[in-house]
């Protein structure tokens, strides 16, 4: 590093369950150019600083969904975050809020993947097709419908932004709404009624108290409190259609 | 030590491990997966892949066509026997992708649209937006969910294999929040974890990009084949080396030097009009480009950025909607990472390196050598990039090739009895004593980032775009330097909860080793092909010496040895590679040549 590096100081919330009864803050001094994100302000503390620091990272480039924290409070992508914005002040990076803190700054993912599972993300086909007949048709305008709500990469930015979630771990959350609007609004899916059952139930779209804050912080532009309002129009439809005597409605 | 039995192991998430996974579920669902990732599947560097998958489609296109610019495009390093299999099953896989969710881009009579790549005669291309690989792998993984039999284990560091009696019967693995050691047991074991691009320093991949099981199979003697050929994609961020995807180029971007002149047609390329046109100009293959930009930056006709040199990629004229609708994020990551709004204002970009072309040896239906051992995807040498990977073929490739590892790997589970436990453990109780002696042994002398650091500059140095005997000489002796120094390698970090330090040091242990396949088999090759050009006397291919595949063989504590196996040519004889003017004038030669047949 040459003289002209600005030096930032970047404080870290730290926790090694081995060795720490709970969490601390500790800073680093870290040299920088203009370039530089908070990741890579990470880096350069593992690599130089101290080797014990640990978080999740890998692209670089927003779209492997690894590196989320809470930075200066506010739910970030580590690699899309860049230190010249918070020079001259400090900048603080947390584990994202609302998740359990395994050790630094790696959250526990498990209850993320769990309902991610749940859902049935995949197509059940409404008509089945051979390989040998094609692809099915779709028109970009049918493609638009899941485009945006396809687009989430799992960076649980925004299970860290919803209020929610941070009472109630059982509601399933903006970005797995999301996913299961993208099937449910699938040209090619026949499952929309299976995860209706999920979406109505307790902690379904009826937990979402319309905060709006998950599209905020979304880094992908996938709008989570759509889905969730689209589901809850969709989920009190249902509700009235239950009403009606069988076979009319349909 | 916690065991769990599989009838087949699959190490990597990715778009291949994946293909695999679901491949053996749907052969056999009695068949019980292990899935074994270092991180959840969705974090797999296929997440970054954004231009593309190669299927013929278009009645003016050809399995022929495809085949030609995937030799041809590989300098005639290819096994042109399985690039026929390869091209033929391309269009089925993107099509499986489909009905499995996948949202490529569409025409408007809902039809997939298709797009033009470097290299291609004919437009080929699958795409997703520009987040091709994104999509392929987020449906693959969510596809995955369905099948009760593929049993994941995220966020566990394969740590070793184990290999008895001529066989391979598993991996150890290193739950990563426990640092709890797990073997997973396997009548068969799949390798894909991808490639190794982080032993250079500029480089497109994710920092988990380690060569993991390259270095893995190589150690149990399974050879590292053309491994000196390394893909620099021409259009990265200089410094990050972020990839700016080849699709740019065929959306109809341009390449111009700091005189704003489109230097490609002084390099066989041209003429630069009329534009676009495939295979020519910024069409041409990836390694032509990246030659033609090293010869721009010696003459001092490149532009100096903050971060290095460069030249611009200009996409202006595409207009905003279009840069929007088809390259969404790259006019995200211009603006976020260089503060560049594509729409107004060219890009700056450079190579860095992007594909390992080599890897481990397979035969035509992804077996390695050692029985039992099964690879795929870019960690693997299957035979269809030869010296250089043509652009959009390795997304087709993972799923392609992922399908045939895990029927073949399912195919061999069910024909054999599982080994005896009790040897198999005492393998596991030996090789986690290693992983563990990397933390225990430390005399604490030597900074895992210093060698790591090292390498990669010397990588750069010595294989780099144009390469010579005495630098690859020194990178050679720099290699052999550091695996010594890693012996004292530091780990300051003794617990064992996500202790990434320890990772660290032992994904450093196999960059060096697949660091020293690569330089090794680059100095042996005194000729010039595809992605390995040499300026001291060797800048021509030599058929009569070189037409064959280098192979690597790991030697215990000393260099690896280098020697070479035949080449499978079927249909194609060696040939010129010419794009442009000349590349259109070669194929009405062989037209006429053709006709005069008939």
């Amino acid at each position: 590093m040459n003289e002209t590096h600005k030096v930032i100081a970047i404080e870290v919330l730290r926790y090694r369950p081995e060795l720490d009864e709970k969490p601390f803050f500790q800073t680093y001094q870290v040299p920088f150019t203009e370039e530089m994100s908070v990741l890579q302000g990470l880096l350069y503390i593992k690599d130089e600083l101290d080797g014990t620091l640990s978080f999740r990272w890998s692209c670089r480039m927003a779209i492997c969904g690894s590196c989320g924290a809470m930075i200066d409070g506010v739910p970030m992508l580590g690699c899309h975050t860049f230190l010249r914005d918070y020079y001259p002040n400090k900048v603080r990076v947390e584990p994202l809020a609302h998740f359990p803190i395994e050790r630094d700054l790696v959250v526990g993912a498990d209850d993320f993947i769990g309902k991610l599972e749940r859902i049935k993300p995949y197509i059940v086909p409404k008509e089945p097709r051979t390989l040998a007949e094609g692809e099915y048709l779709q028109t970009p305008a049918q493609l638009e419908r899941i485009l945006q709500f396809s687009s989430c990469i799992n960076c649980m930015l925004c299970y860290a932004a919803c209020p929610q979630y941070g009472l109630d771990p059982a509601f399933i959350g903006p970005g797995v709404l999301a996913l299961l609007h993208r099937y449910n609004a699938d040209s090619r899916d026949a499952a929309r009624a299976d995860r209706m059952q999920l979406v109505n139930a307790e902690e379904g779209v009826w937990s979402c108290t319309a905060v709006g804050y998950c599209s905020e912080v979304c880094p992908k532009g996938v709008d989570p409190a759509n889905a969730v309002n689209q589901n809850k129009t969709a989920s009190a439809a249902d509700y009235f259609l239950h009403w009606l005597p069988k076979g009319s409605g349909k | 030590m916690d065991v769990f039995k599989a009838d087949v192991a699959i190490v990597g998430a990715g778009g291949a491990g994946l293909r695999a996974a679901i491949a053996v579920a749907e052969a056999d669902p009695s068949l019980t997966v292990a899935l074994i990732s270092k991180v959840y599947p969705m974090r797999s560097h296929t997440v970054a892949a954004e231009g593309g998958s190669a299927g013929v489609v278009q009645a003016n296109d050809s399995l022929q066509h495809h085949f030609d610019d995937t030799v041809t495009g590989g300098d005639w390093l290819c096994e042109q026997d399985t690039v026929d299999y390869f091209v033929a099953h391309c269009a089925e896989e993107m099509v499986q992708l489909e009905h499995w969710g996948c949202p490529w881009s569409r025409k408007d009579d809902g039809h997939v649209d298709i797009r033009a790549f470097g290299g291609m005669k004919i437009e080929r291309t699958w795409f997703a937006a520009d987040k091709t690989g994104f999509h392929m792998l987020h449906t693959l993984f969510q596809t995955s969910i369905k099948y009760p039999s593929i049993k994941r284990f995220d966020e566990h560091f394969c740590c070793d294999l184990i290999v008895d009696d001529g066989r391979c019967h598993g991996v150890l693995a290193i739950e990563i929040g426990t640092g709890e050691f797990r073997l997973i047991q396997a009548k068969a074991v799949i390798i894909a974890t991808g490639g190794a691009g982080r032993v250079f320093r500029q480089n497109t991949n994710g920092g988990i990009v380690t060569g993991d099981g390259m270095a893995l199979a190589y150690r149990y003697g399974v050879p590292l084949r053309d491994m000196e050929f390394i893909q620099y994609h021409p259009t990265c961020l200089p410094g990050s080396g972020l990839l700016i995807t080849e699709a740019c180029r065929g959306e109809g971007g341009i390449m111009v030097n700091k005189d704003g002149h489109r230097y490609l047609q002084d390099y066989g390329l041209g003429p630069a009009d009329p534009w676009p046109r495939k295979k020519a100009m910024e069409l041409g293959p990836r390694d032509r480009l990246c030659q033609a930009f090293w010869h721009e930056e010696q003459n001092g006709r490149t532009i100096a950025t903050a971060q290095g040199q460069a030249v611009h990629l200009d996409l202006r004229h595409l207009g905003k909607e279009k840069l929007h609708q088809r390259l969404p994020q790259i006019c995200e990551m211009a603006e976020a990472f260089l503060g560049v709004d594509p729409v107004y204002a060219p890009i700056p970009v450079r190579p860095a390196v992007h594909y390992t072309m080599g890897g481990i040896l397979v035969d035509t239906k992804t077996a390695s050598p050692l029985p039992g051992l099964y690879a795929a995807g870019e960690c693997s040498s299957i035979g269809i990039h030869g010296a250089n990977r043509l652009g959009s073929n390795s997304l087709a490739e993972l799923c392609v090739f992922g399908k045939v590892a895990g029927s073949e790997a399912a195919r061999f589970a069910r024909s054999i009895a599982a080994a005896n436990s009790t040897t198999i453990e005492r393998q596991a109780d030996a090789a986690r004593q290693r992983a563990m002696n990397v933390v225990s042994r430390s005399k604490g002398s030597e900074r895992i980032s210093v060698l790591r650091n090292e390498m990669a500059l010397s990588m750069e140095r010595g294989c780099g775009i144009y390469r010579t005997g005495r630098d690859m000489q020194d990178t050679c002796d720099k290699i052999d330097e550091l695996k010594l120094r890693y012996r004292d390698v530091e780990v300051g970090d003794k617990s064992s909860v996500w202790n990434t330090e320890w990772l660290l040091a032992i994904e450093l242990g196999y960059l060096l080793d697949v660091a020293q396949a690569i330089v090794y088999s680059a100095l042996n090759r005194k000729e010039s092909r595809g992605a390995h050009q040499r300026l001291d006397g060797f800048d021509q291919r030599d058929d009569a010496n070189y037409l064959k595949h280098s192979l690597a063989h790991y030697v215990d504590a000393g260099p690896p040895r280098i020697d070479y196996g035949p080449v499978a040519i079927t249909r194609s004889q060696p040939g010129t590679r010419a794009y442009g003017a000349a590349g259109e004038q070669a194929e009405r030669d062989r037209k006429r040549a053709g006709a005069a047949h008939e």
